[in-house]
């Protein structure tokens, strides 16, 4: 990446900051980053920082406590997001979905413009969907060296009047169309982006003192606002898309008819933009993006039984002092008998003696909570005749050590076996490690191999416990061989294609899951399926018993 | 935050919300959305009859899900509410005892329709203990929540289906029920808390509790226009309303005062329509063929088809109607096949194929 497509992002940023509604810049914290965080002060607003755990009380205000209570009468303090302002979001990779749903709301509404700084190590952290879609520019600063950078500094003059020409820059109705068009053949679904990318071309074209935007104009601006929305080549063919996405609209249309694109009468080939984005930005870079978003919307989930540190619900604990509006509840009477004791005291040296109550903020007491929800690990144990000739004593012993663990984490356990033409609840989710390990040792082995099944039934059980309030892990033991279809037919493709189905199912739940191959061989085909239920992959024959377990704790993450 | 926590009770997020959008201009306007045509129907159904109970719109992003439902605010016709009633009551005589409503006179006042954001607690949705009062002046009074405000209106939540289970909780009981009990911190207290639940969100991130699903009258899914022409149009219609505002809203401003008076039309019209008894076995061996649970399904079938006719200006329900409304009322009520990847709504559309030829 250039240099100068950083000082370009910045510029189109600085222009018209509400617009463009912000930046997305991916970079580890350092001397480089620096150089451009420091530059942010040439957009024309104050300069906001907010953290991913902010509260609503900072976002937007409230009653100032301190000051209520001393001067006896209501004083409030100002919100971040009460006046339009810069906002730059600190380990942006973090913020949770709350956040990001109210900072989209604060962008959707004209004022405000986000910078999030994501710092993300690798691809399973992302920044939210919801911001990736409403932030129009995007910059990595991951390959930058030091030496490539130099120190920016910007015309405050030309920006000032680039602002100023920014109402008058037109944009023909040809070009919006071209932008839209192109925005459609590179896999952005999203309306939003051909709207994002008008605004930059406005913004360039204010830049560059025209009072029209060119075709050149046009071209940086699908650059900047496309490069990173785009869906890599690789996943572009619409079959790859898991099962609630339908491919990208027009998507079809643009590719199968690319004579009609050409005779367009415009003097910008859609082609040229969408070069002109997938240039911008290196193949491996788009993929990882990909992988970031798609790990980001399948674990994003939060349903029930995930667990939750608490401070509003649960089992109750004492209160403690504490401040308000960090989240918590008021224990009214736990402040009311801390205060107490003072009244007398407080009435002879204070202002309002006539106050029924005299509460200092050094009274107040929060309202505390655990709430631990249960785990519960289900086993799906493959016990086909493959299976059981070669390595199911061997699984069970796994199992057993898994058990032993789970026994004292206190953790549910859940048995369910496949073989023949399907799959059966062994052992339906408990804590009794005695019954588990006697239902397993009656394991019968024999059969074929319904790993379709095996997952359907591992998936329904999980969800259930789920709906329960527990958080289910599923595991799953097998050789590998699926050759029973989901209807019970000995067709290894369609079977191979359920899995396939199932495992893309469990993914789009968030469920976790971890893999164990339990054939001689390592199995290519059970470490795709890992990948597509994005579950850890362990090979039985490179690993002992214990190393399992382990492997299983870290998926489990402990 | 909390409601007993007074720090938010007077600059909270939705009243911020508001504020910022009174000083800012209009809403994109409601008739001016390019195509979503089930979305935007499935609206005017509960705008003509709120009973149906609620759309819930699931589908990508940036299909205009939210752009919508702020426009639907602005379409609305105006309600007759008693001046400083914090529950929008009709009457005088319905105001809750706890409010210390004084005025008998009855104000004009916009259909509320209330944000309720992702992090709210309990407190905020249900109301509590005004703190502020419980401490600077010692008395015991009610600080009313969002679910009084959104009586008579709508309670709209964006990304219904992050939103914690334990509101989700709180409501499924208020909107089943239609009234808000309040028990706590030393506080018994009731208030109606009608409204129609409004709903969207990306069925990425999750998916919803079948329990609130079924609260939902109507459920449509969007998608992104497919076809190049209909997204150019959408972008080039947006580009008007960002950079040509007064002409645009002169345009189209028009077209929503036409479609307010025809929800009102029909809203008159409602109670004189005529339902067949054929249209009601319709109904039935519908829900029947699909195998929806409850009785639920019917009712809203129903409903909505009475509340079609209504707006098309029949006389008589017709089975045109049901077979026009039968997907958004029942695709979410049917048993979720996880295999299905064609989606529930296109099992109800070959449904009513085969039931309603």
């Amino acid at each position: 990446m250039s240099w100068d497509r950083a000082r370009l992002t910045l510029e189109v940023l600085a222009i018209d900051p509400s617009g463009i509604k912000g930046l997305w810049l991916r970079a580890r914290a350092g001397a480089v980053r620096d150089r451009i965080t420091q530059s942010l002060g040439i957009i024309p607003l104050p300069l906001v920082r907010l953290h991913p755990t902010i509260g609503d009380e900072a976002l937007y205000g409230g009653l100032d406590l301190t000051a209520t209570l001393s001067s006896g009468r209501t004083v409030q303090s100002a919100g971040l997001l009460d006046r339009p302002s810069a906002l730059l979001l600190a380990m942006a990779e973090r913020c949770p979905g709350g956040l990001s749903a109210r900072l989209s709301h604060a962008l959707d509404l004209p004022g405000h413009t986000l910078v999030a700084l994501d710092e993300a190590a690798d691809s399973d952290e992302c920044l939210p969907n919801a911001l990736v879609d409403r932030l129009g520019l995007f910059l990595d600063l991951s390959d930058v060296v030091w030496s490539d950078t130099e120190a920016l500094e910007f015309d405050d003059e030309a920006l000032a009047q680039a602002r100023a020409r920014l109402p008058k820059v037109t944009l023909s109705p040809a070009f919006a169309a071209a932008l839209t068009r192109a925005a459609a053949e590179l896999g952005i679904s999203s309306l939003r982006a051909p709207l994002l990318a008008m605004a930059a071309a406005r913004a360039i074209a204010a830049l560059g003192g025209r009072q029209e935007v060119s075709d050149d104009d046009l071209k940086q601006a699908a650059e900047l606002v496309y490069a990173h929305r785009a869906l890599p080549e690789s996943e572009q063919p619409p079959q790859d898309q898991p099962p609630e996405d339908p491919p990208p609209p027009g998507e079809d249309t643009a590719q199968d008819t690319p004579e009609e694109q050409t005779e367009d009468n415009q003097s910008i080939p859609d082609e040229m933009l969408v070069e002109a984005a997938r240039a911008a930005l290196p193949q491996d870079l788009l993929d990882r993006l990909a992988a970031g978003r798609m790990v980001r919307s399948a674990k994003g989930a939060s349903g029930t039984g995930a667990e939750r540190g608490g401070n509003r619900r649960g089992r109750p604990l004492p209160s403690r002092p504490g401040r308000l509006g960090s989240g918590g509840r008021l224990d009214l009477v736990a402040t009311m008998r801390a205060a107490a004791p003072w009244q007398p005291l407080r009435r002879a040296n204070a202002d309002r003696p006539e106050a029924a109550l005299l509460v200092r903020p050094s009274d107040i007491r929060m309202k505390r909570f655990v709430e631990t929800s249960d785990r519960v690990l289900i086993f799906a144990v493959d016990a086909s005749g493959s299976a059981a000739f070669a390595r199911l004593s061997e699984a069970k012993g796994a199992i057993e050590i898994l058990l032993a663990q789970a026994y004292a984490r206190r953790d549910h356990v859940a048995l369910l076996a496949f073989r023949g033409k399907g799959a059966e609840l062994i052992l339906p989710p408990t804590r009794s490690l005695v019954q588990t390990k006697r239902r397993l040792q009656g394991l019968p082995g024999g059969g074929g191999t319904p790993l379709a099944a095996g997952l359907q039934l591992a998936f329904a059980t999980a969800k259930q416990s789920k709906a329960r309030g527990m958080t289910p892990t599923i595991a799953i033991l097998t050789d590998g061989r699926g050759n029973i279809a989901l209807d019970g037919s000995a067709d290894r493709a369609v079977a191979e294609e359920d899995a396939l189905r199932l495992a893309r199912i469990i993914r789009g739940h968030g469920l976790p899951a971890i893999i164990i191959d339990t054939a001689n061989r390592p199995q290519p085909s059970l470490a795709e399926l890992a990948r597509t239920m994005d579950a850890p992959y362990l090979a039985l024959p490179r690993a002992d018993a214990h190393r399992i377990s382990g492997v299983l704790g870290a998926a489990l993450g402990d | 935050m909390s409601a007993a926590d007074p720090a938010l009770r007077l600059a909270h997020p939705v009243e911020h919300m508001e504020q910022t959008r009174k000083k800012s201009r209009q809403p994109f306007p409601f008739s001016a959305i390019v195509g979503q045509e089930a979305m935007k129907q499935a609206m005017i159904l509960t705008a003509i009859d709120p009973g149906i109970g609620g759309v819930l719109v699931f589908g990508d992003r940036g299909t205009g899900k939210s752009t919508a439902v702020r426009a639907l605010a602005a379409l609305l016709p105006e309600i007759e509410a008693v001046e400083g009633c914090p529950v929008n009551s009709a009457r005088p005589e319905d105001c809750p005892d706890w409010a210390g409503v004084t005025s008998s006179r009855m104000i004009r006042k916009p259909t509320p329709v209330i944000d309720l954001p992702l992090g709210v607690t309990e407190d905020r949705v249900v109301g509590a203990l005004d703190i502020e009062r419980a401490l600077t002046r010692g008395e015991k009074a009610f600080e009313p929540g969002l679910l009084a405000r959104a009586n008579r209106g709508y309670l709209y939540i964006d990304e219904v289906n992050l939103l914690e289970d334990h509101i989700v909780d709180l409501l499924l009981d208020v909107a089943q029920s239609g009234e808000n009990v309040v028990e706590r911190e030393g506080l018994s207290i009731r208030h109606p808390a009608r409204f129609v639940l409004v709903g969207s969100g990306n069925p990425e991130e999750g998916e919803l509790r079948p329990q609130l699903l079924d609260r939902f009258g109507l459920s449509v899914e969007v998608t992104s226009p497919r076809d190049i022409e209909t997204r150019v149009e959408v972008i080039q219609r947006r580009d008007t309303y960002e950079n040509g505002y007064d002409g645009f809203m002169a345009h189209w401003r028009v077209q929503d005062d036409a479609l307010r008076d025809r929800i009102l039309g029909a809203r008159a019209l409602l109670p004189t329509l005529k339902t067949p008894n054929t249209v009601l076995h319709d109904c039935a061996a519908l829900c029947i063929a699909l195998g929806s649970d409850g009785l639920r399904g019917e009712l809203t079938l129903l409903r909505a088809a009475r509340g079609l006719a209504a707006f098309e200006g029949d006389a008589t329900v017709s089975r045109s109607h049901l077979r026009a409304v039968a997907a958004m009322s029942l695709s979410h009520r049917l048993r979720r096949d996880p295999l299905d990847e064609a989606g529930s709504g296109a099992r109800v559309v070959r449904c009513v194929d085969e039931v309603l030829p």
